[in-house]
């Protein structure tokens, strides 16, 4: 009997392999991020099989829900044409192959050379024994409230960073176009607008 | 029986690094799918992050590979509003015609 874990391992990383290859090779750029939609959740599969269920549910939401759905928006913003991409394919092709297989047989050799030292499992600075019979998600908070709370405090404020500059990026002063300046009318005074006459009784102004 | 193993991650995060890696060659047309390849490299990264946490059952690697989510997500907005500039001066995106700093 197989186990139905590994049957379903199998399923989520071989549709995560082929989407991958799909992203890649597409000619439409709309079905590429189409396709890393569909590797992402079952990436997120993956990490339900590895016990992280805390981290899936992140991965479908921030990156389906925020992050391919950004590049969607800009894909349909951005007039791309594809041109002659075969030919494009052909002249790189060679290239990429050859730092892909590079890269792979490095990979390969790493793995099969590679060994976990006696030692690793001393090292562990947060076991998951200390979180029997808790949920992933409340030892995930546990753990990044306390141990992790200055840099979970970093990864904010780079959050921010990256949402003010995006924004200063795109931001856009058009000319020609008139806007309600709200500062410039909080900032106006009752001296700047209102003139007042005295007017001797008999006369006009 | 068979479990999954340590090493079935491993592969399949090398395999997804890969292709990653071989679609920042192919695509040098289109800067968006660069940094699609990109995400696809950081998700295999984050596998092995969890692969580990798994098998070596310590939690650390699930905040770490959290912390990578985070960068990642701060690196798309950011490439994209590039992207979105570079296309409204230049009306094009080709990764070819990018030589205006001369590198």
């Amino acid at each position: 009997m197989i186990a139905t874990d590994l049957i379903l391992f199998y399923l989520f990383s071989i549709v995560l392999l082929g989407a991958a290859v799909f992203v890649v090779t597409s000619r439409n750029t709309v079905h590429s991020v189409l396709f890393l939609i569909l590797a992402f959740l079952n990436a997120a599969g993956l990490f339900i099989l590895a016990h992280a269920e805390f981290l899936a549910m992140i991965l479908v939401v921030v990156y389906v829900g925020a992050v391919a759905v950004l590049f969607l928006f800009v894909v349909m913003m951005l007039n791309v044409e594809y041109g002659d991409l075969k030919e494009m394919k052909k002249r790189y092709s060679l290239m990429g192959g050859l730092v892909g297989g590079v890269l792979a047989l490095e990979l390969v050799v790493m793995m099969y050379t590679w060994k976990s030292s006696p030692e690793a499992f001393d090292l562990t600075s947060s076991p998951n024994s200390l979180y029997k019979g808790v949920p992933n998600t409340q030892a995930i908070g546990n753990l990044l409230y306390t141990h992790y709370a200055l840099i979970f405090q970093g990864a904010g404020v780079i959050l921010l960073i990256a949402m003010i500059g995006a924004i200063v990026l795109t931001l856009r002063q058009r000319e020609g176009v008139r806007k309600q300046k709200v500062g410039n009318q909080i900032a106006r005074e009752a001296k700047d607008s209102v003139r007042l006459v005295d007017i001797p009784s008999g006369s006009g102004i | 029986m068979m479990a999954i193993s340590l090493d079935h991650y491993l592969i399949v995060g090398a395999l997804l690094f890969t292709i990653g890696g071989v679609g920042i060659f192919l695509n040098r047309r289109n800067v968006i799918v660069i940094l699609m390849s990109i995400e696809l490299m950081l998700l295999a990264v984050n596998i092995n992050l969890i692969a580990f946490s798994r098998f070596l059952e310590d939690l650390t690697g699930q905040v770490f590979a959290l912390f990578v989510l985070t960068v990642a997500a701060a690196e798309a907005s950011i490439g994209l509003a590039i992207l979105v500039t570079y296309f409204r001066n230049h009306g094009n995106i080709y990764v070819d015609e990018m030589d205006m700093m001369k590198g």
